[in-house]
């Protein structure tokens, strides 16, 4: 299989999702388009997590559902393994999937009630023709229960039987199911409660190490982001406005909206927050569906200048991994 | 603390449900003063938001029932008022924000007309009076084009603009108490911030005291002055932030503390987990409810439920084994 860089699992290149806006009763026409993904660009490597953060809107859960090619991709391309599926149709993606897979945010949505845990985890192995006789897909489905921490016997109860914390482990099992190389994962803990939190995100480091798996971790929370990814891209209203190592994003934010997002986060400890400064951003993520020209975040920018206004900054290369799209890092 | 404002005394509410009576709040006590920030913590089901609910009595009955217990508020027992005199203090001397903003505002009223509305009802004061408070007070939650927008409805509201209108609609007639229950848990961070620093800022104004209702260590941190934290139905530990932060004294808390990621420390080491999961409230343990999850239980706590009591100056805790933490 060809492939730019051994190391490099995924690559998304200018990618835009745009989707359309219909307006009128009888004569349905385009009014405009929301555009939730518009030009965003990285890799990632084998191995490690790329957390995506960022505000409702920002079109991060959009992004992972692009790769997966569950929605259709406007422009741009998505290099997978080094194959480029951008216009791969449904049967040509079949093959793909089972190398790349998803957790979702609802544990209870998630998963079909009618059915029992060992067909939700053994479910992939069917579709894709894998399932082998009863012994080995019964040692299957066993086996990918320990995995992720689930005794045994859970196998023949329905998911109502289940926390929500459990759940998740069910949902990460029938992930894990075809051995995927990349798994996609949408807000996987903020349904959870803060004590079970800490567990599935245990699970999911313990699982990389043991697997070797790669990690798109999609979230709000940016203290869990941080937590779990090597690499963190903060996204704004379509758009990755700074990607960098964790400790360097925390260390020392540069883009005044990844800056903003820090301190609008408390950190649970009185004696921090009472010395911490508290600069709070006005205002609200605006409508995708017209974005302010220029820079997009220049709406609510403490340090807005006049180039934002009316020039959207590119994305610049900073050295040692980090990049930035800001007009004040322009030399 | 001089005379408190509130005072909540062994409350207890329970409900009927098919698989028997569950205690949603067990034998809950705590006092607040005029201007205080008291912050209750607890993950779904540990009663947080019931203990809101039953302050203002606004449990549904059936199948719901305060069986237990007194909210003295202003010197004034709320539990044992006549309905009219409950709901004259509701919206009044007490209001209420709650989690979505969506289902608490009237879709088919302007946002001005229900911020008015209160003040109309409690303060007898004309309609159009009313409504200019209304445009003042929307202003004063620093809604952007506050005077325009008093005659919006609120579907034209984003999120973080409908929280801003439920709290002008709570600072309406000056209230001594707002509760809020998970006021922006629906909100984007930064907004969250934005809200959170409002209402803190409202009531030292108004000197009101205020209740927060959360799940999030940081929002209870950054504003709260002292805090009880919940577990199935009762209280674990209370006592003053700053000292339950720095010297926590229930293994509960502890717990909680050690499973969440900071943006202060060092990424990438494992977190320390809580085992198990929270307690089925139909199916309490007979001893401590945080026992089955608890790395220090003994058999005493399998068996015997620690009290709530004092274990060290102004530091309350509910663990039979309070003496050995909090070093």
């Amino acid at each position: 299989m060809p492939s730019s860089a051994p190391d490099t699992v995924l690559t998304v290149k200018d990618l835009k999702v745009h989707f359309p806006v219909m307006a009128g009763a009888v004569v349905r026409r385009q009014v405009g388009s929301v555009k939730a993904v518009d030009g965003v660009s990285f890799d990632v490597r084998r191995g490690e997590t790329l957390g995506l953060v960022g505000e409702s809107g920002c079109g991060k859960s959009t992004t992972g559902l692009a790769i997966l090619r569950m929605i259709d991709i406007t422009s741009g391309e998505v290099t997978f393994e080094g194959e480029d599926i951008s216009d791969y149709d449904r049967s040509r993606m079949r093959p793909i999937r089972r190398r790349m897979q998803m957790v979702y945010q609802d544990p209870f949505g998630s998963l079909n009630p009618r059915m029992k845990v060992s067909e939700i985890v053994g479910e992939p192995l069917e579709v894709h023709g894998l399932a082998g006789d009863r012994a080995a897909y019964d040692t299957r489905v066993a086996s990918l229960l320990d995995m992720v921490g689930l005794l045994p016997d859970m196998a023949d109860r329905y998911p109502h039987e289940f926390s929500g914390g459990q759940r998740q482990r069910i949902g990460i099992a029938r992930a894990l199911a075809l051995e995927p190389s990349l798994i996609i994962c949408d807000e996987p803990v903020s349904a959870l409660d803060v004590s079970i939190q800490a567990q599935v995100v245990n699970l999911f480091q313990e699982l990389q190490e043991r697997l070797g798996l790669t990690y798109i971790f999609i979230a709000h929370d940016l203290a869990v982001v941080r937590h779990i990814s090597h690499r963190i891209a903060v996204m704004y209203l379509g758009r990755i406005v700074e990607i960098a190592p964790r400790g360097e994003l925390y260390a020392k934010p540069l883009h005044p909206y990844t800056q903003a997002l820090l301190a609008a986060i408390p950190i649970p400890d009185p004696e921090v927050e009472a010395s911490r400064p508290q600069q709070i951003i006005t205002g609200e993520v605006p409508s995708a569906m017209r974005p302010p020209p220029g820079c997009r975040f220049h709406t609510r920018c403490p340090r807005v200048m006049e180039v934002c206004k009316s020039v959207d900054p590119p994305m610049r290369d900073m050295g040692g991994g980090r990049a930035v799209a800001c007009h004040l890092y322009e030399s | 603390m001089n005379t408190p404002l509130l005072s909540v005394k062994n409350l207890s509410t329970e409900f009927r449900t098919e698989r028997g009576v569950v205690k949603a709040v067990d034998d809950v006590s705590f006092e607040l003063a005029a201007g205080e920030t008291l912050a209750i913590v607890g993950e779904s089901g540990s009663g947080k938001s019931v203990t809101a609910m039953s302050i203002l009595r606004l449990i549904p009955d059936p199948p719901g029932r305060i069986s237990a217990g007194e909210v003295v508020f202003d010197g004034q027992n709320l539990l044992t008022l006549s309905d009219e005199g409950i709901r004259a203090i509701r919206g009044d001397r007490i209001a209420m924000i709650f989690q979505e903003p969506m289902s608490s505002l009237n879709p088919s009223l302007t946002v001005g007309l229900q911020i008015a509305e209160p003040v109309n009802l409690h303060r007898r004061t004309p309609w159009a009076a009313a409504m200019n408070m209304a445009a003042e007070l929307l202003a004063r939650v620093r809604l952007p084009d506050a005077a325009a927008r008093v005659k919006a409805y609120p579907h034209q509201f984003s999120g973080g603009m409908r929280q801003r209108a439920m709290i002008a609609m709570a600072l309406a007639c000056q209230p001594q108490l707002i509760i809020a229950d998970e006021p922006t848990t629906a909100l984007d961070v930064t907004v969250q911030a934005q809200i959170l620093a409002l209402l803190k800022e409202v009531t030292r104004a108004a000197n009101s005291a205020l209740i927060l209702i959360t799940h999030d260590l940081g929002v209870v941190a950054r504003y709260a002055d002292r805090v009880c934290v919940m577990y199935g139905g009762r209280i674990v530990e209370a006592g003053p932030a700053r000292e339950i932060y720095a010297r926590p004294r229930h293994p509960y808390t502890i717990g909680l503390m050690a499973s969440v990621p900071r943006l202060d420390q060092e990424a990438g080491s494992r977190l320390v987990p809580i085992e198990g999961s929270p307690p089925n409230l139909a199916n309490l343990p007979p001893g401590c409810a945080f026992a089955p999850r608890c790395r220090r239980a003994a058999d005493l706590c399998r068996n015997h439920r620690p009290l709530l009591v004092k274990s060290a100056p102004d530091h309350l805790s509910a663990c039979h084994f309070h003496a050995q933490l909090g070093t």
